[in-house]
């Protein structure tokens, strides 16, 4: 297994510049961030504080959103989501770790819409790689990549937080 | 058989008809899950789609409006559909066998039932005639089980207590005809607790009740001592006029929770009671509604539960 770093401190910064250019471009007023267990919050975490948000950060877990629990359960330990009890005509930043097939927002956009209905709702990704498999895409993002089939995106954290490509030896 | 019937190829939960043959780390699987879902009651909006366009139904043949009702909140909390069938209305009533009103259902296209009936064993009877799609949970079933309601005392327990391996757990009352007694003992003892009691006049214990893993007290005074958890069970009035025990207030004397007795338990222990309580035979009022009584906490814990094992056993069905 080989694993190569990507910078994260560039990933975020890109990421915060395209994020800033979206709220004005849309106009959206006093935003609420929500973050997507785990990795997403993460990400939320450094960028609520670097874009000082004063109204606390979103967390939502979308395991039981998923599409995929008839083939694989819901597992144990999953934690409550913790969203203002007002998402009615919220503007809202939804952040995730990597954007890959799609599934986990449309997961999470229906998750979001039990609370309420926002007024808009953006999504803000650290990475965009390919294999989108629904009509979804974010609309801010660090860095857009394309991995071969033996590739994934790993990301470790929360402190240090870290994401590399991880490439299965072939060989092996 | 039990545990193959209601374990899959995988080993996953299917059916739910009884806490033996399960091991730890089910019952724990069960636990953690339903620890998932307990914080959604919290939330404004107390749903998920986890069972969206599945069917549920509650199959009562025994009276229990709180069981019932905890069972149709949780399938309703998890987006199922839920068909309460009044069988004092139905056709079993009729004279229809139990077995054909259940091929009747199957043709509805139900995906689950939740049974509760006087018979021991009505629930296994019917997972083993079920269509492989349909899992099936027990609500109760005569003396012989209650496990959904063995595991919201189990998830109470664990919710205060944190572990089982240093508790000391004394289950009071109607041994002999509890099925809830015969599933917390299965459990207790499955989790590793590291004493269960069972406090009870001789008529109310069933014949060599040791070989469950329990020590036997006829003396609250003498049991109580040390212990964690006291579990009160329900005294049924029948108990009375069938002979097995003298009067209300004889028993209420001698086995009755009252805050003196209790205070021969630690300092810190908690009382359970499966409801409904019989104010002033079982226990005393101000025991019931005291500081060391967590008998409500029981109650919402069971939606949580229900939800766990409906969720767990729906995933794995169909595949065994």
């Amino acid at each position: 297994m080989i694993n190569t770093p990507l910078q994260i401190p560039a990933l975020l910064s890109t990421l915060e510049n395209s994020l800033i250019e979206t709220i004005n471009e849309r106009k959206l007023s006093n935003p609420l961030m929500i973050g997507i267990r785990t990795g997403g919050v993460w990400i939320a975490e450094r960028l609520h504080q670097r874009l000082n948000f004063e109204e606390p950060l979103g967390l939502l877990d979308i395991s039981f959103y998923r599409d995929d629990f008839s083939q694989i359960g819901v597992h144990p330990n999953v934690k409550p989501s913790q969203l203002p009890t007002t998402i009615e005509g919220r503007d809202i930043i939804l952040i995730d770790d990597v954007f890959y097939t799609g599934r986990t927002i449309r997961a999470a956009l229906n998750e979001i819409f039990d609370y309420g209905r926002p007024n808009q709702v953006v999504l803000a990704v650290l990475i965009e790689r390919d294999g989108r498999q629904i009509p979804l895409k974010p609309d801010c993002y660090g860095a857009r990549i394309s991995l071969q089939d033996n590739q994934r995106i790993k990301l470790t954290g929360p402190e240090p937080l870290s994401i590399y490509i991880q490439s299965m030896n072939e060989a092996a | 058989m039990t545990e193959n019937l209601q374990l899959n190829s995988d080993g996953k939960l299917k059916h739910f008809l009884t806490i033996e043959g399960l091991d730890k780390a089910l019952l724990t699987e069960i636990l953690d899950t339903a620890e998932s879902f307990a914080g959604m009651s919290e939330q404004q909006v107390k749903k998920v789609p986890l069972l969206r366009g599945k069917t549920i139904v509650n199959l009562f043949f025994e009276n229990s409006t709180r069981t019932r009702t905890t069972f149709e909140l949780a399938a309703i909390r998890l987006s199922a559909d839920v068909i309460n069938m009044n069988i004092a209305t139905s056709a079993t009533s009729k004279g229809e066998s139990l077995l054909d009103t259940i091929r009747n259902l199957e043709a509805m296209f139900v995906d689950m039932f939740v049974v509760r009936h006087a018979t021991s064993g009505a629930a296994h009877f019917i997972a083993q005639h079920t269509a492989p799609h349909v899992s099936v949970i027990n609500a109760g079933d005569g003396q012989h089980s209650h496990p959904t309601q063995a595991m919201l005392d189990m998830f109470t327990i664990r919710q205060i207590k944190k572990e089982f391996a240093p508790l000391r757990v004394a289950i009071i009352g109607d041994i002999l005809h509890s099925r809830v007694a015969r599933s917390q003992i299965l459990a207790l003892n499955t989790l590793g607790a590291a004493e269960i009691r069972v406090i009870a006049p001789k008529t109310l214990l069933p014949a060599h009740v040791e070989t469950l893993g329990v020590n036997v007290f006829h003396n609250l005074t003498e049991g109580l001592k040390d212990i964690d958890v006291v579990i009160m069970l329900r005294l049924q009035k029948e108990r009375m006029t069938s002979a097995l025990l003298p009067s209300e207030s004889e028993y209420f004397k001698c086995f009755g929770l009252t805050p003196a007795k209790l205070k021969i338990a630690k300092p810190d222990a908690i009382v359970m009671h499966p409801g409904p309580i019989n104010r002033g035979v079982e226990i005393d009022t101000r025991v019931a509604d005291g500081a060391q009584s967590v008998i409500l906490q029981q109650v919402s814990n069971g939606i949580a539960v229900r939800m766990a094992v409906m969720s767990m056993a729906m995933q794995a069905r169909g595949n065994g």
